[in-house]
């Protein structure tokens, strides 16, 4: 019967992704809570040496896929051996980061098998043979708790909400063998890496955020100022992407990202409805604006109502003053 | 070119969530219902491929005949037909279910490229177009924000955690849409009149017997107790700074 954890270790570039650590630690909590184990799978060219970073998660098996053709992520030939492992180990769950890689390939990989996937779930639980889950709807507006029906229960889960823990210990190493049918390959994809240095929207653990009250696009400079003072990432409001100030990539809400940060603040940012449903589970929240009736002070932990233009710099300059 | 676009009607993103009497779903008396919005860049890019090298754009849903709106909307965008999968309560089925559906009937047409919008905002799954690809066994490039098509080339961008991801393939294809892909047209009048006319096909569809993924109960978030203002200028700062630190330990 299928028992334990198997977690998909997502790396780039022989570098374990801050994501694969969180999944790691969330299968390894399941698998301690419920008397099981954890193996993991890592997919990639040269992975082989990562393999030690991976054991310091709890693993106790590590099924490793190494050869040049899988150098840069393809769905499909990733998803071969990924299941590859799943038949090895046998699992009752799997899991994925729910990040871009891992929301790509879990309802692959889930389809592939015949079983349905839970996307991007804040609590999983795994109990008598049950695998059940929370996770957000509506962009956050509500969460449903769902149960797998069939084996493997196939997840993903959403980044920021298990902080990685390590548990060192020995974990054997097994090669996947697997030959791939001739369309794994035929999407083939490179991967040009950005020059920001700031962290990524979606896994950064503070963020500053510009609505249309930060005025134009030369102003937003303030809000990365602040945002390096606080080495966070940057987002903002679609009022302002839409204007072309920002890219896209940088929209919060629920036609943007959905964001759980510790700390997200939100400077000229009104808090509309579709803004709040993609940030309003960052930890804390704090509001600069100058409307005292703007909703976003219905969420935010702590507010000031004023001009941006002035507590935002002297934010800044208290942050540095006090590093 | 044969193009299919898969869609979805959804709550808009205005809907105040309440939940209904079965515990599960929401309460939809008071909703207004829309083509999913990452939806619309699936209808547009479909609508763009079409008027560069002809074809026919033929949306696809899953959904109770009050879905059919959602459909007319895409047919007035300009697609020139569709196709419903006659189902009731699609928000309580899991993404599986709907894409073997879609699948099902996918397989008896003849089709190059399918569009998807990345996910559907109401359950937020993330799941059918890639799911769709694996039951047709054929690739699939999600989230895309770039898309060049020569032929039954393309090349595909799409964004990922520290940087972009581009890909090259050939059709058959399952893209699925984002924000920043393109603008979506408005329906014209004339647009919605004609979409009036525009044939939708109505056929039964065929679920498996049970759900893979159930969901047993709906809840709303925590509230969060009130928040605190500070202050009505920069004199607040140094509180804020201390508070951030000190009490909620965030920085
Ligand atoms: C289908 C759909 C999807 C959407 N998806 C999203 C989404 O994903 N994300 C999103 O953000 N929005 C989304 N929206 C848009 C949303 O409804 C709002 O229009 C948008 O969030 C407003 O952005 P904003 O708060 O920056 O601008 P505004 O609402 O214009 O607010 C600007 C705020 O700045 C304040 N301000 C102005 N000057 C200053 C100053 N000097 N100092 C301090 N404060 C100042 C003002 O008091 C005001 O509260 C969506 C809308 C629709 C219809």
């Amino acid at each position: 019967m299928a028992e334990g954890i198997l977690v998909f270790a997502e790396q780039r570039n022989g570098q374990l992704m801050k994501a694969a650590k969180e999944v790691l630690t969330a299968g390894y909590q399941i698998a301690e809570s419920s008397g099981t184990t954890v193996s993991t799978v890592v997919v990639g060219d040269g992975v082989s040496s990562i393999t030690d970073d991976i054991s310091q998660f709890g693993a106790s098996t590590i099924y490793v896929a190494d050869d040049g053709e899988l150098a840069n992520y393809s769905g499909l030939a990733y998803a071969e051996y990924i299941r590859a492992a799943i038949e090895q180990a046998d699992p009752a769950v799997v899991l994925f980061p729910a990040d871009s890689m891992g929301q790509d390939l879990a309802p692959v990989v889930a389809a592939k098998l015949g079983v349905g996937n839970g996307s991007d779930v804040t609590e999983i639980q795994y109990q008598d043979g049950t695998v059940t889950a929370k996770r957000p709807v509506y962009a956050g507006k509500s969460l449903v708790n769902i149960t797998f029906q069939q084996s493997p229960a196939v997840l993903t889960v959403r980044p920021n909400t298990y902080p990685p823990e390590e548990h060192p210990g020995e974990a054997s190493v097994e090669n996947l063998d697997v030959s791939l049918p001739d369309n794994a390959l035929r999407v083939t994809a490179r991967f040009e890496v950005s020059e920001s240095e700031r962290p990524e929207l979606t896994e950064a653990n503070r963020i500053v955020s510009g609505g249309r009250g930060v005025g134009s696009p030369e102003d937003f400079e303030i809000i990365e100022k602040l945002a390096d003072a606080m080495s966070a990432a940057v987002g903002a409001s679609r009022a302002v992407t839409d204007a072309g100030w920002r890219p896209y990539s940088e929209q919060v809400g629920q036609t943007g990202k959905t964001v759980s940060p510790a700390l997200y603040v939100a400077c000229g940012i009104s808090g509309a409805i579709q803004h709040l449903a993609g940030m309003r589970s960052s930890k804390v929240i704090v509001a600069i604006n100058k409307d005292p009736d703007a909703p976003i002070f219905k969420v935010a932990d702590y507010g000031i109502t004023g001009d941006l233009f002035e507590v935002v710099p002297r934010m800044i300059e208290e942050l540095k003053n006090e590093s | 070119m044969n193009i299919l676009v898969c869609i979805k009607q959804v709550p808009d993103t205005e809907t105040k969530v309440k939940i209904g009497e079965d515990g599960k779903s929401i309460d939809e008396s008071d909703v207004n219902f829309v083509l999913n919005p990452y939806d619309e860049f699936a209808v547009e890019e479909a609508l763009q491929l079409k008027e560069a090298a002809g074809g026919e754009v033929t949306v696809i849903t899953v959904g109770p005949e009050s879905a059919t709106s959602a459909m007319r909307t895409a047919l007035a965008m300009g697609a020139d037909k569709g196709i419903r999968l006659d189902a009731e309560d699609v928000r309580l089925k899991d993404s599986f279910s709907i894409a073997r559906a879609l699948a099902t009937s996918i397989e008896e047409l003849d089709y190059d490229v399918i569009f998807c919008g990345k996910k559907a905002v109401d359950d937020d799954n993330h799941q059918v177009g890639p799911m769709l690809s694996a039951l047709l066994d054929i690739p699939c490039v999600s989230t895309v924000t770039q898309l060049e098509i020569e032929g039954t080339s393309f090349t595909a961008t799409r964004e990922v955690e520290g940087g972009r991801e581009i890909y090259e393939g050939e059709f058959p294809a399952v893209f699925t849409t984002d924000k920043g892909l393109n603008e979506p047209r408005y329906a014209a009048l004339k647009g919605i009149m004609q979409a009036k006319k525009k044939p939708i096909d109505v056929s039964d569809v065929q679920f498996p017997e049970a759900d893979s993924v159930v969901i047993e109960s709906m809840e709303m978030p925590p509230e969060s107790p009130p928040g605190r203002i500070l202050g009505d200028s920069a004199d607040a700062v140094p509180e804020l700074i201390r508070l951030l630190k000190e009490e909620a330990k965030v920085l």
